[in-house]
């Protein structure tokens, strides 16, 4: 076959739960590629010489090589290709913002849709699922010989620790994983909501295979308050790394904002996914069911905030956004189905005051219209308030979802930790090491809230400098 | 990590029980000011619960709890023997205990039994520990007994006057502070209304007054921001900046209306477990 400009098929498109279906359910969303669908999807990719793509993936995946694999039909050969690098291939499947990494990277970008990458690995990772644990971790037949005195400690138990034990596991490392609350996983249990991870399916699964390593678990462990990282070494631990995730909500600073039915978007999204609140009266963790609901964001949370709203039955819920749509962080996809599923996208608009009633209730928000302003040296256009144009809207439920600040548990009693002008870990960017000798950090503790991708890289950084330090890799 | 029950005592029947759990992980790190969080089951909501006491020779904390509503019902269901599911702790900052004359402890209700080991940590600093205990009556009140074998003074109140002074706590506060310039702090544990009227009544005489908030909590460890409080003007997370706060600059009357946040789903919480249970028993 000559390499002839024959025009591109159009791109695969997801299988999704129909969105008036779906905004009133909490499974999963996208309902995955067929095999027939992801090589046919597969047969899309060019097989550069020069792979844009990977270069866009910030572990590096060999994404040609797993792609050619698939659309022979060979899943087995692509997931060892992915698994070389990726330790969660189902996770990142579904949470990567890949518009902003790989397929935003891909050569067909230019003038047609990319190669759907995430969707292909998403599909590689979920048909090997079935596959026996050490597998899914090493993608080697048998398990290895643990060495019980290689003895590592992970403190949070977020994508970036879940990425150290598996790669130190896979070496033989014996790891032990402390987590402050009762459940494994971090952003992935208590932050993604089930709709677009499913816990038991994904999490879960990658959490059990890691057992199989003989990785432990502790739940109820909380650094700096349970114990401390030099317990950990007078316990024989030869490392330690530190992935307690970001931490306390940030909020707007507005009048009104500690009314009841004001809530940080880690408060709601916690009550839900990790109490289980939208199964109350039955598991007891309650929420409140918002009528007309407000969420103030827009990035991934304030999207997972405004679905989950309107899955527990909200009349109508808004996103405040002061910018434009196109400014919002979120992954592309996640904005479209919330679109899709009926939520308006209050954009230009800026809360300037929560109002409630006298028993401390929430029932309104003044919001503040904005228009975008000049470019300036950058080119951006920031928003700026148009004078005099304040309006307001009932709401008796708002999420905020306007970032974190560093967590101050275990920063608070390790002062030996050396931290930036931000409030965050300091690490050296080689190695993940911290200031003090063989403790590691990465992932939201050293970055600010960031993606599952880039904790999943600072881990596997850490990993390595700790197994070249065992002397098990070079 | 068993978390198990060790011993169990109904303080007053049906209403307030002590629970003495093994735990040495936290009892060797638990100060006083201290909780936990816990969970009962596996679909239990996270509960906090202030560290009454610790032994750490034996590896053992202390818990009182107010049977209120359904998960302390629930945790009032486990015996001795029984382990308690998820067990998370020391939280909160400790009290800040220094060496400086005489301190007051004011405790109401379930709150004396948080407030006793924070007077023992007094005693232990080498403070003269004035406790102040208040109930409804003689049978509602709480480590009368625990707190006579540390302090020497402990002055109560009840509300009907079956036993000691017949009033408030506050009044036999505003009497010693009147007669007693030696006072450097004042300490009050207890319902919300309470240590507001401790703070009010220390106020004019200048005396630092501390108080132990019990906002509602989810996770308890910083992350969620469910338990903010004003503070001075300021928004403080009592889990981390906390449980204890100048008592002369904490809003009150918003803490008062958070606590009321979910009311009616507690409610049918507690309907809903006390449907089950009779259903079960046909
Ligand atoms: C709602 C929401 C949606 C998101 N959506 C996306 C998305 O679509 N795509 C994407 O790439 N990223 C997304 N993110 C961001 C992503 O989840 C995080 O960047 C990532 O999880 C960070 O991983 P981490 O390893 O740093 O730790 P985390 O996942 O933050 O986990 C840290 C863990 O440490 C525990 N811990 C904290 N303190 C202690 C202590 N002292 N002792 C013991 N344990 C402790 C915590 O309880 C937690 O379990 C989202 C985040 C949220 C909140
Ligand atoms: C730091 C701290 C220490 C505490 N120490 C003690 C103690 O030593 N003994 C004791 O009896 N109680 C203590 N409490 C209060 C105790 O946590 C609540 O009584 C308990 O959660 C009630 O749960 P429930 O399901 O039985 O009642 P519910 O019917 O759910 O609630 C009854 C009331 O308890 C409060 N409450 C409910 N859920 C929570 C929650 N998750 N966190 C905090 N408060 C809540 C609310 O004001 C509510 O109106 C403490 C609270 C805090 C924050
Ligand atoms: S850049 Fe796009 S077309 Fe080229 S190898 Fe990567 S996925 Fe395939
Ligand atoms: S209880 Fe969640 S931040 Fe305090």
């Amino acid at each position: 076959m000559t390499a002839s400009k024959k025009t591109i098929a159009k791109r695969v498109p997801m299988p999704n739960q129909p969105p008036d279906v779906r905004r009133n359910n909490f499974d999963e969303v996208a309902l995955g590629y067929t095999k027939e669908m992801a090589m046919e999807e597969a047969k899309r990719c060019l097989q550069c010489k020069k792979p844009k793509c990977v270069k866009g993936c910030p572990v590096e995946v060999p994404i040609p090589d797993f792609i050619a694999h698939l659309a022979k039909g060979d899943v087995e050969k692509a997931y060892a290709v992915i698994k070389s690098t990726n330790s969660l291939p189902a996770v990142c499947g579904r949470v990567c913002p890949q518009e902003i990494q790989c397929e935003g990277a891909c050569i067909l970008n230019a003038k047609e849709q990319p190669v759907a990458i995430g969707r292909l690995e998403r599909f590689t990772a979920d048909e090997y699922m079935h596959m026996d644990a050490c597998d899914l971790i090493t993608a080697k037949p048998e398990c290895p010989y643990i060495d019980q005195d290689r003895k590592v400690a992970c403190i949070g138990s977020g994508p970036s620790s879940l990425t150290v034990a598996g790669y130190l596991a896979a070496r033989g490392c014996k790891v032990t994983v402390f987590e402050a609350l009762h459940e494994v996983g971090g952003v992935l249990v208590y932050g993604i909501p089930e709709f677009r991870l499913p816990k038991e399916k994904i999490v879960a699964k990658e959490v059990g295979a890691l057992k199989e390593l003989e990785v432990e678990f502790v739940t109820n462990y909380v650094g700096g308050k349970t114990f401390n990282i030099e317990d950990l070494f007078e316990q024989g631990y030869k490392a330690v790394f530190v992935g307690v995730g970001a931490g306390l909500p940030k909020f707007l600073r507005i009048p009104g904002e500690n009314f009841n039915g004001v809530f940080s978007a880690n408060e709601y999204l916690t009550r839900v996914n990790l109490g289980r609140a939208y199964e109350f009266p039955n598991y007891d963790t309650p929420i409140i069911k918002g009528r007309k609901v407000t969420v103030y964001g827009g990035g991934n949370v304030a999207m997972d905030a405004a679905r989950t709203a309107q899955r527990l039955g909200a009349e109508s819920v808004h996103i405040v956004y002061r910018r434009t749509a196109d400014a919002m962080p979120a992954r592309h996809e996640e904005i479209e189905h919330a679109v899709e599923e009926g939520i308006h996208l209050e954009v230009l608009s800026n809360p300037i005051e929560f109002r409630g009633d006298e028993r401390g209730n929430l029932t309104s928000v003044l919001l503040q219209r904005m228009e975008l302003g000049e470019p300036d040296a950058s080119g951006r256009r920031s928003p700026k308030p148009v004078e005099g144009d304040v309006y307001e809207l009932e709401t008796d439920l708002a999420v905020i979802a306007v970032g974190t600040n560093p967590n101050p548990v275990l920063l608070e009693n390790e002062p030996g930790l050396k931290l930036n002008k931000w409030g965050y870990i300091e690490v050296d960017e080689a190695t993940g090491e911290t200031s003090i000798p063989n403790v590691y950090a990465g992932g939201d503790i050293v970055t600010g809230a960031a993606t599952v991708i880039l904790a999943m890289g600072a881990g596997r950084r850490a990993a390595k400098e700790i197994a070249h330090r065992f002397g098990i890799e070079d | 990590m068993a978390n198990t029950i060790l011993k169990k005592e109904q303080l007053i029947p049906g209403q307030t029980s002590k629970l003495v759990i093994d735990a040495p992980h936290i009892a060797a790190k638990a100060q006083p000011g201290n909780f936990i969080i816990l969970r009962v089951n596996e679909k239990g909501e996270r509960i906090p619960l202030t560290i009454a006491d610790t032994d750490r020779e034996n590896g053992t904390i202390t818990i009182v709890y107010l049977v209120l509503g359904k998960s302390t019902a629930l945790l009032e269901e486990l015996n001795e023997g029984d382990d308690i599911l998820d067990l998370c702790g020391p939280l909160g900052k400790a009290t800040h205990i220094q060496k400086g004359g005489t301190v007051i402890c004011v405790g109401g209700g379930t709150g004396i039994a948080a407030m006793h080991h924070i007077a023992k940590g007094h005693h232990m600093a080498g403070n003269h520990v004035v406790a102040v205990i208040g109930a409804r009556n003689k049978d509602l009140l709480l480590f009368e007994k625990e707190l006579k074998s540390f302090c020497p003074e402990v002055l109560i109140s009840t509300d009907d006057g079956s036993y000691g002074h017949k009033g408030l706590v506050t009044e036999l506060l505003k009497d010693r502070l009147e007669k007693d310039k030696s006072v450097v702090e004042v300490v009050a544990v207890g319902p919300v209304p309470m240590m507001a009227a401790v703070s009010k009544t220390t106020e004019p005489f200048g005396v630092p007054t501390t108080v132990s908030l019990n906002s509602i909590m989810v996770d308890g460890v910083g992350m969620c921001g469910a338990c903010r409080v004003t503070v001075g003007g300021q928004t403080k997370f009592a889990c981390v900046d906390g449980p204890e706060f100048d008592g002369h600059k904490v809003d009150f009357q918003e803490l008062r209306q958070r606590l009321a946040a979910f009311s009616p789903m507690e409610k049918e919480s507690y309907d809903h477990h006390c449907r089950c249970k009779c259903n079960d028993s046909k």
